[in-house]
């Protein structure tokens, strides 16, 4: 005879089909091909990178479509030391968000060939791809962000979206 | 990998959706894999499930049996220890059900079949289990049911695959 039961397994598990729509599809095609597109509001000309298809500030839908660059400053990041149920990524590693230039939104993604104390507010930092043949409409299309080696970015750069 | 609302994004593999070639959509599935902790009652229970292929409940200070067990008298909120445990069924009697005409995969059974409330003998109250009745016109409040025990029993409710009609077992 075994041990007591003390614990049971009671695994949860939800099924979506997520539907990009249109303005985040252009994007995510744009991310195949390279490029990252972004929309700018018609009434406060702020860029939105992912672009949603309107700006939640002015209430207005946002058609005209910019390319913004692939290079940027990390405007806040996170050391992830926590292990967690199906991390695909070693420990510690970080995530940051990354005001690129031209946007006027910050883009979560992974900061890498660099070590994680040394991560920084301000540090510029540039989008490494995946090869052309490799890339999907997915953000990970975009393997991970790396520094560039410029002089930090002034705080007064980026003070607004901290 | 990160917060959920970012993770939707981070794990987007598109595909062309049916209805607009324009708009993206991708598979986005969600799991929670929660490990719950049983506690005494529910513990000896599973126990029970498991090694014995028995089903117990648990007695009330006014000498009502609950199945499955808790770890309170529902009627008083009075504490209830795994030593007031006894053993119920294995058979009992349908109280209410409702069929199951289109199973998912999350289901105990690939096949339709019933939810039922199951008095078990000796028990006063219903517990939630499966019934595998084939069709509902087998059904019906009242009817008896005898579980149907896997070959391998790990200590989860779903050591019993399903009840079935009691003629049948």
């Amino acid at each position: 005879m075994s041990e007591p039961v003390t614990k049971i397994d009671t695994p949860i598990e939800l099924r979506y089909r997520y539907t990009a729509g249109t303005a985040q599809s252009r994007f995510l095609r744009g991310i195949q091909q390279g490029k990252i597109l972004g929309q700018r509001c018609p009434q406060c000309a702020k860029v939105y990178v992912s672009p949603r298809g309107s700006c939640a500030a002015c209430g207005v839908a946002t058609d005209e479509e910019v390319e913004v660059s692939d290079k940027g400053t990390v405007t806040t990041f996170c050391v992830v030391n926590v292990p967690f149920y199906d991390q695909k990524m070693e420990i510690p590693y970080v995530s940051a968000t990354i005001l690129l230039d031209g946007a006027d939104i910050g883009l979560m993604h992974l900061i890498q060939e660099v070590k994680a104390e040394d991560v920084h507010m301000g540090m510029r930092v540039e989008a490494v791809w995946a090869p052309p043949d490799e890339r999907t409409p997915s953000l990970e299309s975009i393997k991970y962000f790396r520094p560039t080696g410029e002089p930090d970015a002034d705080y007064e750069t980026y003070r607004g979206f901290v | 990998m990160f917060a959920t609302a970012h993770e939707n994004v981070f794990l987007f593999s598109a595909v062309p959706a049916n209805r607009d070639a324009d708009v993206l959509e991708a598979p986005n599935i969600l799991e929670y894999p929660y490990t719950r902790s049983t506690g005494p009652v529910v513990g000896l229970f599973m126990t029970g499930l498991r090694d014995d292929a028995r089903v117990l409940g648990i007695r009330t200070g006014d000498g009502r049996v609950v199945c499955p067990p808790t770890e309170y008298d529902p009627a008083t909120g009075a504490e209830l220890t795994a030593d007031q445990c006894v053993e119920v069924g294995p058979g009992g009697v349908v109280t209410t059900w409702a069929w199951v005409h289109d199973p998912h995969d999350k289901h105990p059974l690939d096949r339709p079949f019933a939810w039922a409330l199951i008095r078990l003998d000796g028990a006063d109250t219903g517990m939630l289990h499966a019934v595998d009745a084939g069709d509902d016109a087998r059904m019906a409040t009242g009817m008896r049911v005898q579980p149907r025990w896997r070959a391998e029993r790990v200590g989860h409710i779903r050591d019993i695959e399903a009840f079935v009609p009691e003629e049948q077992s």
